[in-house]
């Protein structure tokens, strides 16, 4: 009972919980109990919260026993929290040793939100160091592994959430996406990895990486309940100024509509840039038989060509460091966090901290943004930087005047071996090749399974316009079930077993 | 090595032109911070009022204050300046341990306000007009406490304190454009136009301007150019200007210094002093030669300002009286001549007299009371007029009690002491201190017969027609009711008793 538990989809338990066929608490201990028997192998959290968990879920139960409705369509549904989200009852790290034992005087908004609506929050997953890399490798706390294969990494910054979902320790789980943080682990792990548009899913309470990037966004098994946790995070806050005042679109709706598997009328735009050279036959494989896959849902391809892609990378790597230079200052040992007690003065301990507290990516890109930020180079770098900014949103632009969605393949290549491009930071920043143009334009982007390519998952992407959110999600799940109507099942089910788990 | 000599300031005047910039800081007196809903209130409990945002904690993210940007944009228009119609915050990164973010948010460049101007009145009646380069919006830093060092500055302190209390407080920071000629003027012209700025600021109610509590906090910079040569000299920008007073010794003494230096043949470094209040002289403190580089970039975590033009129209009805259209107002209504009126004004008494005379004074007795009695008071204190520790409603009812003949002008001012020293209003002074004239007429009539009859020749004088030798019975009887007589009403009864 409990193992088939951890199998369902977040929509399914939900459904369970609220006609009272089982209970949150039972959903809840499943899952505990799954985290307690795979995670030492995986090492998605960093903080399991089983007492928290327990008696949040015990509260879904007692509201549902008293006759009330549901908090929300997720309510009693378990969820894994990537670690860079504030939360009150929990340590929050980043990923990071300068915030080793931090407990957070306040919640997130995002967290807030999974609150009320009553989701069982388990623990705060694994990531790469303050959001920066894409292999968890850069954690503070040890890699995590890639339930597909546990020699590889399950992609980054949010690795950790990705792997949760994977390893069925979690039906939801939420990351950040401040380069591909979110869609990359997702098409690593054979899951669904959402970025909403900026400023769709208030930043307050998420530790900035870089903040003209950052967007935090919902995981899951499948579109569908993505679609699900997009509503319950998704909305207006006015705590984050860059917070868009407008409803969140009905992506849900969206979702179960796609189901339908009719794309008639709808044009995909196949982005020339992305998808050839550079990327690993399997996937280039699995992106043709995509494509064939979306044409056979009635959609029509249009190629599109976004020329300034190729400068995304080179523009992201100046702006990326240059926020983050300025937003990891406040870590100075002053109020919080590590504090390292050598020197006789405020700049010396300071600077010992900063010199203990931060790993080498993180000092990496601290540097590379002090510089660019530096009088005199900033013209060159920063400056130019944004003009690329610019012009990348305007290919956006364009080919949004040509198709409804876009699509490529959500990353170059499947999940590589542990250890293969940590000492490799431009091997490593390739990664995110085909996720950046989003991020540096603020628009829209999801990663869904598009199958297995040398027997480990390969991600589609699929790109919207700023708040296009609802025909991206319709688009994702047509796929989907196409895809799983052809593989006779959902593509994690095919996840080995992993040592410590019976499924 | 040691400072060349100050150079005597007549000579400096007449070997240099300075160049005069004044950098002024204002603390707006918003309910809550620049970017979060923390309380302002000046002298609280050390970091009680403080939250996520303004503490710079991980994940906290600021919201404008509405109200901020509403009186920079009065203050901008109040300065004759253009609005700007979009604007972006930037980041000014240093690291301090006082600044919660290490980095202060700040309009760098896209200042909300630009190109004004300030009228400004001269002792002599004259008026100056100072540019304004722009008034920017900004955040001010925490508080650090330096303990153990002799100083209390940081060098050699055993540990300091930090409250973060003023974290986040909205300041708006108002450059001039260098003034320049003002020559031998150059310490009045500095001290006159941050009057003028404070009066302003005051008018508009949009700051406590209270220098001595570093809600109003100037920088001097002056620079000095051999005379009428044009070539501009090396500046210094002195800090920690705190008193109008100072704002004049500090441009006096930098102008005595520079030339000290540049007449010995030395160049004049580019550098942060500090003043002294007690020598009023300024010390070297950071040096401004390695340019500290800030590594500004657009504040990304928020949005531009973008005052839509009805909304600034809409401010600019709100607009109080410009003081100095108020002054000539006030001299007309008062019959003033343009030197009282300077008088008045240089004396911080303008405010205080119109808010007097709005409390039931007439003009006249306002006056006198503000520019005689209460400037000794505020003087022998060291105060400001506007410091002293009674409100222009309490002048207004002293003047009422005499003008009812409850009190004598020598009991007013004993009342005005006793509300100075902090024994309350008017009348609990009246009624702790017992002071009131003597207005029981059979008293007085007793102490009159009894001071007549002591000095019989005095009594005859009078009874022959010298009037003014009454003074000496309105002495006897004023030492006899210990003052509490109403001295007119005195010499009144004396004529009586002694022509009866």
């Amino acid at each position: 009972m409990s193992a088939e538990l951890t199998r369902l989809t977040a929509a399914e338990l939900a459904e369970k919980i609220h006609t009272r066929e089982v209970s949150a608490v039972e959903v809840a201990q499943a899952h505990l109990d799954r985290v307690a028997a795979v995670d030492g192998e995986v090492h998605a959290f960093l903080h399991v919260a089983t007492d928290a968990a327990l008696a949040s879920a015990a509260m879904v139960d007692e509201g549902l026993a008293a006759g009330t409705a549901p908090a929300s369509p997720l309510a009693g549904v378990p969820l894994a929290l990537k670690d860079v989200f504030t939360t009150l009852d929990m340590p929050t790290t980043a990923g990071s040793k300068i915030l080793e034992g931090w407990r957070p005087p306040y919640d997130a908004t995002v967290t807030s939100r999974l609150r009320s609506a009553g989701i069982t929050i388990l623990g705060k997953t694994n990531m790469d160091e303050f959001a920066m890399g894409s292999s968890t490798e850069y954690s503070a706390y040890g890699v995590t592994r890639n339930p597909w294969d546990t020699s590889r990494v399950p992609g980054g910054s949010g690795g950790g959430s990705a792997a949760a979902l994977a390893s069925f320790q979690a039906p939801l789980a939420i990351g950040t996406d401040t380069g591909g943080s979110i869609r990359q682990p997702a098409a690593f792990t054979g899951t669904v990895g959402v970025k909403p548009t900026y400023g769709g899913v208030s930043r307050y309470g998420l530790i900035a990486c870089a903040s003209s990037l950052d967007q935090g966004g919902p995981c899951a098994r499948t579109v569908l309940d993505a679609a699900l946790l997009h509503e319950v995070i998704g909305g207006y806050d006015p705590l984050d100024s860059t917070s868009i005042d407008e409803r969140v679109p009905s992506v849900v709706e969206a979702a179960r509509l796609g189901t339908s598997g009719d794309l008639s009328g709808l044009r995909v735009g196949v982005v020339r840039e992305l998808g050839g050279e550079g990327y690993q036959a399997g996937v280039r494989a699995s992106y043709e038989e995509a494509l064939r896959q979306l044409e056979k849902l009635g959609a029509e391809l249009v190629e599109v060509s976004c020329p300034h892609f190729e400068y995304g990378l080179a523009a992201y790597y100046l702006i990326l460091p240059s926020e983050v230079s300025s937003n990891l200052a406040r870590f100075d040992a002053m109020r919080y966090g590590l504090r390292v007690d050598k020197g006789a003065s405020a700049e010396e301990v300071m600077a010992a901290t900063r010199e203990a507290g931060f790993g080498p990516e993180v000092k990496r890109r601290i540097m590379l943004g002090t510089y660019a930020l530096s009088s005199g180079y900033y013209d060159a770098y920063y400056g130019q930087a944004q003009k690329v900014r610019t012009l990348i949103s305007r290919d956006f632009a364009a080919a949004f005047g040509q198709a409804d969605v876009l699509v490529s393949p959500a990353t170059p290549t499947t999940a590589f071996p542990i250890g293969d491009k940590v000492d490799d930071p431009l091997a490593m920043y390739l990664n995110d090749l085909a996720t950046i143009p989003t991020n540096l334009a603020g628009t829209a982007a999801l990663s869904v399974p598009s199958g297995l390519a040398d027997g480990l998952p390969v991600g589609l992407q699929v790109m919207a316009p700023a708040l296009g959110e609802a025909v991206m999600y319709r688009v994702a799940a047509a796929y989907e079930a196409a895809r799983q109507a052809e593989d006779g099942g959902p593509l994690i089910n095919r996840v080995p077993s992993l040592p410590g788990g019976v499924a | 090595m040691t400072a060349p000599a100050l150079v005597d300031f007549d000579e400096v005047v007449e070997r240099f032109d300075p160049m005069l910039g004044l950098e002024v800081h204002v603390e707006l007196n918003t309910n809550t911070k620049m970017f979060c809903g923390c309380p302002t209130t000046f002298g609280a409990e050390p970091n009680t009022q403080v939250c996520p945002t303004c503490l710079g904690l991980p994940g906290s993210l600021p919201v404008v204050n509405r109200t901020a940007v509403e009186s920079a944009i009065r203050i901008g228009l109040a300065l004759n300046c253009e609005i700007a119609p979009w604007g972006r915050f930037a980041r000014k990164n240093y690291f301090y341990p006082d600044m919660p973010k290490n980095f202060q948010t700040s309009q760098y460049d896209e200042p909300i306000a630009v190109n004004g101007y300030l009228d400004v009145l001269l002792d002599d009646g004259t008026t100056v007009r100072v540019e304004i380069e722009r008034a920017h919006m900004e955040e001010d830093t925490g508080k650090s406490l330096h303990v153990g060092g002799a100083t209390g500055r940081i060098h050699g302190a055993e540990y300091s304190l930090l409250d973060y209390n003023r974290a986040g407080v909205p300041l708006i920071e108002i450059v001039t454009k260098m003034i320049p000629g003002t020559r031998e003027r150059a310490p009045e012209v500095a001290r006159a136009y941050v009057t003028a700025l404070r009066d302003l600021l005051r008018a508009l109610g949009v700051s406590d301007v209270r220098m001595d509590q570093g809600s109003m906090r100037c920088d001097v910079n002056l620079s000095l150019s051999p005379r009428d040569s044009g070539i501009l000299g090396t500046r210094s920008e002195t800090k920690n200007v705190n008193s109008l007073r100072s704002v004049e010794r500090a441009v006096r003494y930098e102008m005595t210094r520079q030339a000290g230096v540049l007449l010995a043949g030395e160049p004049v470094v580019q550098e942060t002093r500090h003043f002294e209040e007690a020598g009023g002289s300024t010390r070297a403190g950071r040096r401004k030669e390695t340019a500290e580089d800030y590594r500004y970039f657009p504040e990304p975590d928020l949005v531009p300002i973008a005052p839509p033009a009805e909304w600034v129209e809409e401010l600019r009805g709100t607009l109080p009286e410009p003081p100095w259209e108020r002054r000539r107002r006030l001299q007309a209504e008062w019959s003033l001549t343009d030197e009282e009126l300077r008088d008045l004004v240089n004396a911080g008494a303008l405010d205080l007299i119109e808010a007097t005379v709005a409390a039931g004074a007439p003009a006249g007795e306002a006056r006198s009371w503000w520019v005689a009695y209460l400037a000794q008071q505020a003087n022998s204190r060291g105060v400001e007029l506007a410091g002293l520790e009674i409100t222009p409603a309490q002048v207004a009812r002293v003047i009422a009690l005499v003008a009812s003949g409850s009190l004598n002008n020598k009991l007013a001012r004993q009342v005005v002491d006793g509300v100075l020293a902090g024994e309350g209003s008017p009348d609990d002074v009246v009624a702790a201190r017992g002071l009131a004239v003597v207005s029981d007429e059979g008293a007085l009539v007793a102490a009159v017969d009894e001071a007549l009859a002591a000095q019989p020749d005095v009594a005859e004088k009078i009874r022959g027609g010298k009037v003014q030798a009454a003074g000496a019975i309105v002495g006897a009887v004023m030492k006899a009711t210990k003052g509490q007589a109403d001295a007119k009403r005195v010499r009144e009864l004396i004529i009586e008793r002694v022509g009866a």
